[in-house]
C-alpha cells in the first residue's frame, strides 16, 4: 500500500443496504494506490436470521446478496492492492469464502487468499455453562437459535498481515472492520489506546454507509442534499496516527459536511466519553470536525482508553409469535369508526391479547404500547385513517385470533372498512451479557481452494 | 396598581421549535434510545444548555415512561446527547410497536417549544406553513 494516508471505504451499512455503492469506492482506491473495502453486513439479528437459514440449508447462512457485492469489483479489487473486509460470513464465513472462490473462479481471476475469522460462535458445552452462569434460568427457558460473542480487530489484522486479499468474518464488532486493517497496515500496538479510538471511531463513521454522505439526513427546507438518490458511500483517509477525514468518490450523490459527520459520529453512542468495543473504549468527548474542502470533513479531538475486560454476547432465542392486522376508513367519522372496530376487537378478545393500537393517519408513530397517548387525544375529525392492530403471543392459535378478528370487521364492523391486511410471523427475542475474554476461542484461518 | 417607575424595555421572547436551533439522530440498542441535538452554531448551543435540560426531555417523552434520561454534553461539538432508558417498549425485538427502533423519536424532540430572543429567532431557518404550534 501507498505511503499516503490508509483510505478505507465503506459500500454497506446493513444487509438489505444497496448494492452499487462499491463500485465508485474501489475506482477511487484503485487510482490512488489501494486501500481497504469494507462491507457491514450484520444487524444484531441478522445472525440469528442467518443461523435459521443455515439450520434449513448448510450451504447458506451468510450474506444473501453476497454475488451482486462482489461480482462488480473483485477484480479490481485483486488488480488494485484493495483489501476486501466484511462481516458477510455471517453465520457461515467458510461458506461465504467457498462461495467467494467459486465467484473468482468463475470470472477467470487467479485465486485469491481468503482469510475466514473463526470463534464468534459460542457453541462448546463449557461456554454454554458459562451463559448459563451470566443470563440466569432464563438461558435454559430459552430456544436459542444463536450465541456469538463480538470479536474485535485482533484477528482481522493478524489475516491482512499474513497476506489475506480477503477476509471474510462473522461476528466482529463494526468498527473493528476498519480498525482490523488499520492496525495491519500502521502496526500499531494494540494497547496504542489513543490511534485505537481514533480509527475505531473512523470505523464508526463508516459503518452506516450513506448515513455520513447525506443519507438519513435530509430534511427538505431545513437540510437539503444535492443528488441524494444516488449518494456515494464514505471513503475515511487515516494517518499514522488515526486521525482521519471523511469523503466520499468524486461524482457520486450526498453531502459530507459538519452537520453529516456530527449527526454519524454521535449515532449509537450513550456516554461521548466511553463508546465501548472489543478494541478499545474510544472517547469523543473532545471531538471537533473541521472542514477542509467540500465533502471532505476531518474530525480531530478523539482519545481512547484501555479495552474492556469482557466481550459481548448476544443470545438470539425463539420469541412468540407477532400478529399484525389493519382495516381502512374513509370519509366522514371515519376516525370514530376506526376507534370503534379497535374496541369491538379488545372486546372480543378480552384478556386472551394484550393489544396494541395505532392510527395510521392519527396517531401511529410517537405512542406507546399502553395506548395511553391515543386514549388521551380526543376523538378528531381525520377523514383517512388506517387501524393497525398488533399482539404477540407464545402459541399461534391464540395469536390467529387477532387476525380472524379483523378479517371479520368486512362484515361485522364499522360500515365501510376496507383493504385488510394480516401478518403472522415468528420473533426472534434477544438476551445480551458479558463473558471473559479467554472463554472466547477466536482465531484466523487461510482457506485453501486451489 | 399604578406604578409610575419607568422600567427598561424587557426583552423580547417567542416560542420556537426546537428544529429551527438544530439537528438530531436516533440510535438505538436493546429497550434504550439515544437521540443527538446538534446545534446549528454556539449561540443556538447556548440556548439548548439553559433549556433543553434532561428534566424537560423526560417530562416531553413521559407518554413512554423513560426509566431514566441522562444528558450528555459535548461542547466542542456544539451538541448533547439524550440517552433515554426504558423507551422502546422493550426494544426492536419485543416492542409491537411499528417503529420499534423509535427511529422517529428525533423528531418528537424537535418539536419541543424553546424560548429564544426575538434577535435570535429572526435569523433562525423556518419551515413555512408548518403546522407546529407552542401548545
Amino acid at each position: 500500500m501507498t505511503a499516503g494516508p490508509l483510505l478505507i471505504g465503506c459500500a454497506t451499512g446493513f444487509s438489505g443496504d444497496r448494492t452499487d455503492g462499491a463500485l465508485p469506492i474501489v475506482q477511487t482506491l484503485a487510482a490512488r494506490g489501494g486501500g481497504a473495502l469494507i462491507f457491514e453486513t450484520l444487524a444484531e439479528r441478522t445472525l440469528a436470521l442467518a443461523q435459521l437459514a443455515r439450520n434449513a440449508n448448510p450451504d447458506s447462512g451468510y450474506e444473501p446478496l453476497l454475488d451482486d457485492l462482489l461480482n462488480p469489483i473483485l477484480a479490481t479489487c485483486l488488480q488494485h492492492n484493495i483489501r476486501i473486509v466484511s462481516n458477510f460470513g455471517a453465520a457461515n464465513p467458510q461458506g461465504a469464502a467457498r462461495r467467494i472462490a467459486e465467484l473468482a473462479r468463475a470470472q477467470g481471476l487467479p485465486m485469491p487468499r481468503i482469510a475466514v475469522i473463526h470463534g464468534d460462535a459460542l457453541t462448546r458445552p463449557e461456554q454454554h455453562a458459562l451463559l448459563r452462569e451470566r443470563l440466569g434460568p432464563a438461558f435454559d427457558q430459552k430456544e436459542v437459535v444463536s450465541a456469538t460473542a463480538y470479536l474485535g480487530a485482533t484477528e482481522i489484522a493478524a489475516a491482512l498481515r499474513a497476506g489475506a486479499e480477503i477476509v471474510v468474518a462473522g461476528r466482529v464488532s463494526d468498527p473493528s472492520l476498519t480498525l482490523g486493517p488499520a492496525l495491519a497496515h500502521y502496526g500499531w500496538a494494540e494497547d496504542d489506546w489513543t490511534r485505537l479510538g481514533r480509527a475505531t471511531m473512523a470505523g464508526h463513521m463508516l459503518e452506516c454507509g450513506t448515513q455520513v454522505t447525506g443519507g438519513y439526513f435530509c430534511v427538505p427546507g431545513l437540510k437539503d442534499v444535492p443528488g441524494i438518490h444516488a449518494a456515494g458511500y464514505p471513503i475515511a483517509e487515516i494517518d499514522a496516527d488515526g486521525g482521519f477525514v471523511i469523503t466520499k468518490p468524486e461524482g457520486t450523490g450526498g453531502v459530507v459536511d459538519a452537520r453529516t459527520v456530527k449527526e454519524q459520529l454521535l449515532y449509537e453512542v450513550h456516554d461521548p466519553a466511553r463508546y465501548f468495543t472489543p478494541d478499545v473504549v474510544a472517547d469523543i468527548s473532545r471531538a471537533s470536525v473541521h472542514a477542509l474542502a467540500p465533502d471532505r470533513i476531518a474530525v480531530n479531538g478523539i482519545t481512547g482508553h484501555a479495552r474492556p475486560d469482557e466481550l459481548k454476547v448476544n443470545v438470539c432465542h425463539r420469541g412468540g409469535w407477532l400478529a399484525e392486522a389493519e382495516i381502512s376508513y374513509a370519509g366522514v367519522q371515519a376516525e370514530a369508526r376506526a376507534r370503534l372496530a379497535a374496541d369491538m376487537v379488545q372486546q372480543r378478545i378480552g384478556n386472551a391479547l394484550r393489544i396494541r393500537t395505532d392510527l395510521i393517519g392519527v396517531t401511529s408513530i410517537l405512542g406507546d404500547d399502553a395506548g395511553n397517548l391515543l386514549q388521551e387525544q380526543p376523538v378528531g375529525r381525520a377523514r383517512d385513517v388506517r387501524l393497525r392492530l398488533a399482539a404477540e403471543h407464545a402459541d399461534t392459535r391464540v395469536a390467529e385470533r387477532l387476525l380472524r378478528e379483523v378479517t371479520a370487521l368486512y362484515c361485522c364492523g364499522p360500515a365501510g372498512g376496507g383493504g385488510v391486511r394480516t401478518s403472522l410471523r415468528p420473533r426472534l427475542n434477544m438476551l445480551s451479557c458479558t463473558i471473559p475474554r479467554d472463554a472466547v476461542h477466536s482465531g484466523w484461518t487461510m482457506e485453501d481452494f486451489q | 396598581m399604578i406604578t409610575t417607575t419607568t422600567q427598561p424595555a424587557p426583552s423580547q421572547t417567542v416560542s420556537v421549535p426546537l428544529y429551527r436551533l438544530a439537528h438530531s439522530r436516533t440510535g438505538d440498542k436493546g429497550n434504550i434510545s439515544n437521540i443527538s441535538l446538534i446545534a446549528w452554531d454556539t449561540e443556538c448551543y447556548d440556548v439548548l444548555v439553559e433549556h433543553v435540560t434532561d428534566a424537560r426531555v423526560a417530562d416531553w417523552f413521559d407518554y413512554r415512561q423513560p426509566s431514566r434520561v441522562t444528558r450528555y454534553l459535548i461542547p466542542t461539538l456544539d451538541a448533547m446527547n439524550f440517552v433515554l432508558e426504558g423507551v422502546l417498549d422493550g426494544g426492536v425485538n419485543d416492542a409491537l410497536n411499528l417503529d420499534t427502533h423509535g427511529k422517529s423519536l428525533s423528531f418528537h424532540l424537535l418539536d419541543l417549544p424553546v424560548p429564544v430572543s426575538t434577535t435570535l429567532a429572526a435569523r433562525l431557518p423556518d419551515v413555512p406553513g408548518d403546522t407546529w404550534s407552542p401548545n
